[in-house]
């Protein structure tokens, strides 16, 4: 049965264009607050995941890297990587590292602490990224945010594609934090209705 | 009709849409947004959903009577 396509099937290349703009300015990683905004909001506001089964070019990306380009080794996931212990111990971690992330701009914007013109890969690489920013032209602290978004933009999808390539195609979305917290908002929201 | 049907745990799917696309037959959909659901009736039992869930949250049944 052949699918008809729509314009949301092509996402997947807003992921790239994303990435691709953040290795150039920095402050386009600030973007990357939609996809962190409107699952949200289709969770809190209409109950459900839309943007993971639609939206999510993430997902896209990495169904066509692993499933149409074949970079998957299309090995089940470890039941581990899909247990609520794991999915849920991995959203705490996540998110105490977002936490972290808007204490260093705070630290930034109040002068506690200079800005950092360095991506920081898996919460432990420093990668110098200082040619993707001009001095001067934001506040500090809307520098070191986009830092610190893209460091986490950037960190995430690594993982992805790392667990793509070892197990299934849409493995990630198996433990994304996103879909994690969307799916308990979502949980919450339809106690009792089904 | 086919001696097997696809058949999701709610639990643990995440929505993902693997399934819905790698159903050659549309009995895959993701009708509340929250998790899958496979229409046992067009459901042809080819497991291509199972072999593509990322979470393993699908397996085949054996129909009963009623199903």
């Amino acid at each position: 049965m052949k699918k008809q396509k729509h314009w949301y099937d092509y996402l997947w290349i807003w992921t790239i264009v994303y990435f691709a703009l953040g290795f150039f300015n920095i402050l386009f990683a600030w973007l990357g607050m939609i996809d962190f905004l409107v699952p949200l909001g289709f969770a809190v506001f209409g109950g459900n995941k839309w943007f993971c089964n639609h939206l999510c070019g993430r997902g896209q990306l990495c169904m066509k890297l692993g499933g149409g380009l074949k970079c998957s080794r299309n090995k089940p996931t470890p039941s581990w990587m899909y247990s609520k212990w794991f999915r849920y111990g991995f959203l705490a971690f996540f998110l105490a590292m977002f936490g972290n992330m808007l204490f260093q701009t705070w630290l930034v914007g109040s002068g506690a602490s200079s800005l950092r013109e360095a991506v920081k890969l898996f919460w432990t690489f420093r990668v110098p990224w200082g040619w993707a920013y001009t001095a001067g032209l934001v506040p500090d602290w809307a520098a070191q945010f986009s830092f610190g978004f893209y460091s986490l933009m950037l960190t995430s999808l690594l993982i992805g594609l790392i667990v793509m390539a070892l197990f299934k195609p849409r493995t990630w979305c198996t433990f994304c934090p996103m879909g994690t917290m969307t799916q308990g908002i979502c949980k919450l929201r339809r106690r009792g209705k089904d | 009709m086919a001696k097997r049907y696809a058949r999701v745990d709610r639990a643990v799917c995440v929505a993902c849409g693997t399934c819905a696309s790698a159903c050659p037959k549309g009995a895959a959909k993701i009708p509340n947004g929250c998790w899958a659901e496979i229409d046992a009736g067009t459901c042809v039992g080819c497991g291509l959903c199972a072999k593509a869930c990322p979470a393993g949250c699908i397996a085949l049944a054996e129909r009963t009577d009623d199903r």
